[in-house]
């Protein structure tokens, strides 16, 4: 057994574990810390496959981004977590048969299936010789000329998100004294303004 | 040698802990939006794994986009979530009935 197939059920066993830990704890920080270790794990294997970059990508954005988010949301809302245990087991049959029966078809499907990739034709675009280029070199130099469109297209989206999630979670709030600045700028005729001698100050 | 079919049936695994886990859990909406990132990573380690067994960057590009739109979901879902919670006071699923569904 190789090191790099070592590596592999290492990283593949923490997140399987770890991903069930999240759909099964009871207490939602737990969940978000496990989920946390599941993207970890999973940077792991990205890098295992090359794909350094969105490795990288996956601890900035999603651990450091999207999971601290889910965490303060969870932090900030104070859930009730009283729940009794009859609603949960009410839905384990129908989650373990779909689950199962998933699983299985799944499984099933991909152990007599072997993938033969030699065959495939790949598109005929100059994307598959990277050969020398470190694998953020390789993605930036396709990714701002042939998928320059989808790029953008995703900043079109990231903007949607901000502005829809602001414009969600912004509330006028009444009986709080703001600053209205346009106001302070029309005030007449209640400033002096004073030639204050040096030495001597001035009476208010 | 790692082959293909392994980071396959890994990936399966992980989508169908993803599907579980949002049928399973009552407890709060928060839980199902996780179990979605779940289900995404597990299409994101699919789309590189042929990325590599294929010697394609395609699926590298794609799962950076996969990305995007997660973390935009992630952002707009949790703040559906708190001013629901905030209007409601709860984030209960078994509550969450307004609409009579």
């Amino acid at each position: 057994m190789t090191a790099q197939l070592l590596t592999f059920y290492l990283f593949s066993g923490v997140i399987l574990i770890s991903s069930l830990m999240v759909i099964s704890t009871k207490n939602p920080v737990h969940s978000v810390l496990f989920l946390i270790l599941s993207f970890l794990n999973a940077a792991g294997l990205f890098v295992i496959l090359h794909a350094e970059f969105l490795a990288m990508i996956l601890i900035i954005v999603y651990v450091g981004a999207v999971a601290v988010l889910f965490l303060f949301v969870v932090m900030m809302l104070d859930f009730k977590t009283s729940i009794n245990k009859d609603n949960i087991l009410q839905y384990i049959p129908i989650g373990i048969l779909i689950g199962v029966v998933f699983i299985a078809e799944l499984i099933i499907v991909l152990i007599n299936t072997k993938f033969d990739l030699s065959n495939i034709q790949v598109l005929p675009n100059p994307l598959s010789d990277f050969t020398g280029k470190s694998n953020t070199e390789a993605i930036g130099s396709v990714l701002y000329t042939d998928y320059i469109l989808y790029f953008q297209l995703s900043g079109v989206i990231l903007l949607v998100a901000m502005i829809g999630s602001i414009v969600l979670t912004l509330r006028e709030r009444v009986g709080v004294k703001r600053q209205v600045v346009s106001e302070q700028l029309q005030r007449q005729g209640k400033i002096d303004l004073v030639d204050v001698k040096s030495g001597k100050g001035v009476d208010i | 040698m790692i082959e293909l079919n392994q980071f396959l049936i890994l990936s399966a695994l992980l989508f169908a802990i993803g599907v579980i886990g949002i049928f399973l859990n009552r407890k709060n909406v928060i839980i199902i939006l996780m179990s979605i990132e779940i289900i995404l990573l597990s299409v994101n380690l699919n789309l590189i794994a042929f990325s590599y067994f294929l010697n394609d960057l395609t699926g590298q590009i794609f799962s950076l986009f996969v990305l995007t739109v997660a973390a935009a979901e992630a952002a707009i879902g949790l703040a559906i979530l708190v001013i629901y919670n905030r209007n409601a006071g709860s984030i209960e699923i078994e509550k969450i009935n307004a609409l009579k569904g």
